[in-house]
């Protein structure tokens, strides 16, 4: 190109070429044409959405992000978040608590008994009349069963323990029962949710990941928002939870930060899950 | 190409649409003069070539924190052809130095692979030193966003 | 800090054939750049070298600056003469050192 201009001129025209070299990746905003194999295992990225999404298709984070962040999923050994599932997999068979169990004692070989569960959870927990997701049910084993505490939220035992049991259900399509108790009702309320505008950007989850997903948000391309690989493995943070990315995305719009693990968050975690139906679980996904 | 009006609006509102967020544009320059100190400490007196040496790295890195990179040097890797080490070079980070390997005749080939931190958009440098004392130079431009919120 | 690293490499191979090795170990690499909530330093502490050798003579080796990001993923490649095991060494700022060995097979 040929510019004619004093240098100051021809300065910002660089800068502006290089910052359109940049925005040149949000022109091309649409999800890749991809196809996702794990260790050569084909894992489903695109998938029939459930009836009542405004979407014809469910698509993984995974299509969103760059293919250098894509190749990190592909082999079970580059996934740095398979660190984290192998250290889940030690607590899985560590003795814990008065009661002298490990998670193993009772539930043998996870490949076996918790296939499935990545792919089911949250359930219908009778016990407190709430939806019950992996993390609470596993410190209700801890504490019914084990003799011992709870885990605290994110502590780095829940975290692994978390991925290694979901990481049971790799490539499983996504499937909720709404119909045990109360279910359906939270999920109502978890849909509430998603659509209400809070906090001082006045954002939903809808805005972002309903009617802008493919675009781009600052540097960022927005995907639909997904659950299915969570615990996932963040560039940024590492090994992070589903409650912890909630509550890190209802900061940004700058609303008053949830508690891991409420009522409104079980709700919101039952109702995004569903959405996800039909997806493979990831656990541990890689993503940004 | 001449530039219309128009374009020139656009890419003005572009740039200011970055400058707004706070998107650094370009390497910081205050690390390449370290850099340049680091190179010629590694090149002990050889002037870097380019050539023989290749430094993979991606155009856009999705986030600073983990950005793989690959080196390859050509190299029969035996006698006289030896690649003795490789440094990785980044002269916009706190510190230039970000590793530097070792090959042996053993290694069969002068290839590697990592993982890398970049503080910003800058440039990565590969510098590559053979047996016979000759350095060999590869550079890249990665340039890093900065996320939103990574949804 | 750190836990059992990863180690990916072929059982088997020819002789004279050149194989493809990846580690990968649980590290947070702490950088020395970064402060804690009350705004002080965090001190670095980081893997800073890590070796492979195989049956004692050294096959490939690494120095680490905090660039290099969390859990130190490398891939390299050895040529293979005759059977034998690999030695990995990861060594950390406060001394610590992580080992584990590899058997291979060569016919």
């Amino acid at each position: 190109m040929t510019i004619r201009m004093k240098n100051r001129g021809a300065l910002i025209a660089t800068a502006a070429c290089v910052a359109m070299a940049v925005m040149a990746g949000a022109v091309q905003a649409e999800p890749v044409d991809d196809s996702l194999t794990i260790d050569g295992e084909p894992i489903t990225v695109r998938a029939s959405a459930p009836e009542g999404l405004p979407f014809d298709e469910n698509l993984s984070g995974w299509l969103y992000r760059s293919a250098e962040t894509r190749q990190l999923e592909t082999d079970t050994f580059e996934n740095p978040g398979m660190l984290a599932v192998e250290r889940g997999e030690e607590i899985w068979n560590t003795v814990d608590g008065t009661a002298g169990k490990s998670c193993a004692s009772c539930h043998n070989d996870a490949a076996e008994t918790m296939k499935g569960v990545g792919a089911s959870y949250p359930k219908w927990d009778a016990d407190s009349a709430r939806p019950i997701n992996v993390e609470l049910q596993i410190n209700k084993c801890r504490e019914e069963n084990m003799g011992a505490e709870a885990y605290k939220f994110d502590a780095p035992e829940q975290k692994e323990l978390t991925a290694f049991i979901k990481h049971q259900s790799l490539g499983m399509p996504v499937k909720l029962d709404l119909d045990q108790g109360d279910l359906q009702e939270w999920w109502e309320r978890g849909k509430d949710l998603y659509y209400l505008r809070t906090g001082q950007l006045n954002l939903a989850c809808a805005s972002c990941h309903e009617k802008n997903n493919g675009n781009f948000i600052r540097a960022d391309h927005l995907s639909q928002g997904q659950v299915n690989g969570f615990p996932t493995y963040r560039l940024k943070t590492g090994l992070t939870s589903v409650h912890n990315r909630f509550k890190g995305c209802i900061r940004d719009t700058r609303a008053v930060i949830p508690t891991p693990f409420s009522d409104d968050l079980m709700a919101l975690e039952t109702y995004v899950t569903w959405r996800g139906t039909n997806l493979a679980v990831e656990t541990p996904a890689v993503r940004q | 190409m001449q530039m219309t009006r128009r374009q020139m609006l656009a890419y003005s509102a572009a740039t200011a649409g970055m400058a707004a967020v706070g998107f650094s544009i370009g390497p910081a320059m205050a690390a390449v003069e370290e850099t340049e100190k680091a190179i010629a400490e590694f090149a002990g007196g050889a002037t870097p070539e380019t050539g023989r040496i290749t430094l993979t790295a991606p155009e856009i890195a999705e986030n600073g924190n983990t950005v793989p990179i690959s080196v390859e040097v050509d190299s029969a890797m035996s006698g006289d052809d030896l690649v003795e080490s490789v440094t990785i070079l980044a002269e916009g980070n706190p510190n230039p130095e970000v590793c530097t390997f070792h090959f042996t005749e053993m290694s069969g080939s002068a290839a590697a692979t990592t993982r890398m931190r970049l503080a910003q958009t800058q440039n990565v440098i590969a510098l590559a030193k053979m047996k016979d004392g000759s350095v060999f130079m590869d550079k890249k431009l990665v340039k890093v966003t900065i996320g939103g919120c990574g949804g | 800090m750190a836990s059992k690293p990863r180690i990916k490499l072929p059982k088997s191979a020819a002789a004279g054939e050149v194989i493809t090795i990846k580690t990968l170990i649980s590290h947070t690499m702490e950088s020395g750049q970064r402060k804690d909530k009350e705004g002080n330093p965090i001190p670095r502490q980081i893997i800073n070298t890590f070796t492979c050798e195989f049956e004692g003579a050294k096959v490939f080796e690494c120095e680490l600056d905090p660039a290099i990001s969390a859990n130190p993923y490398f891939e390299f490649n050895a040529k293979v003469e005759e059977s034998g095991t690999f030695k990995f060494t990861w060594v950390d700022d406060d001394g610590s050192v992580y080992e584990t060995e590899q058997d291979i097979t060569v016919s």
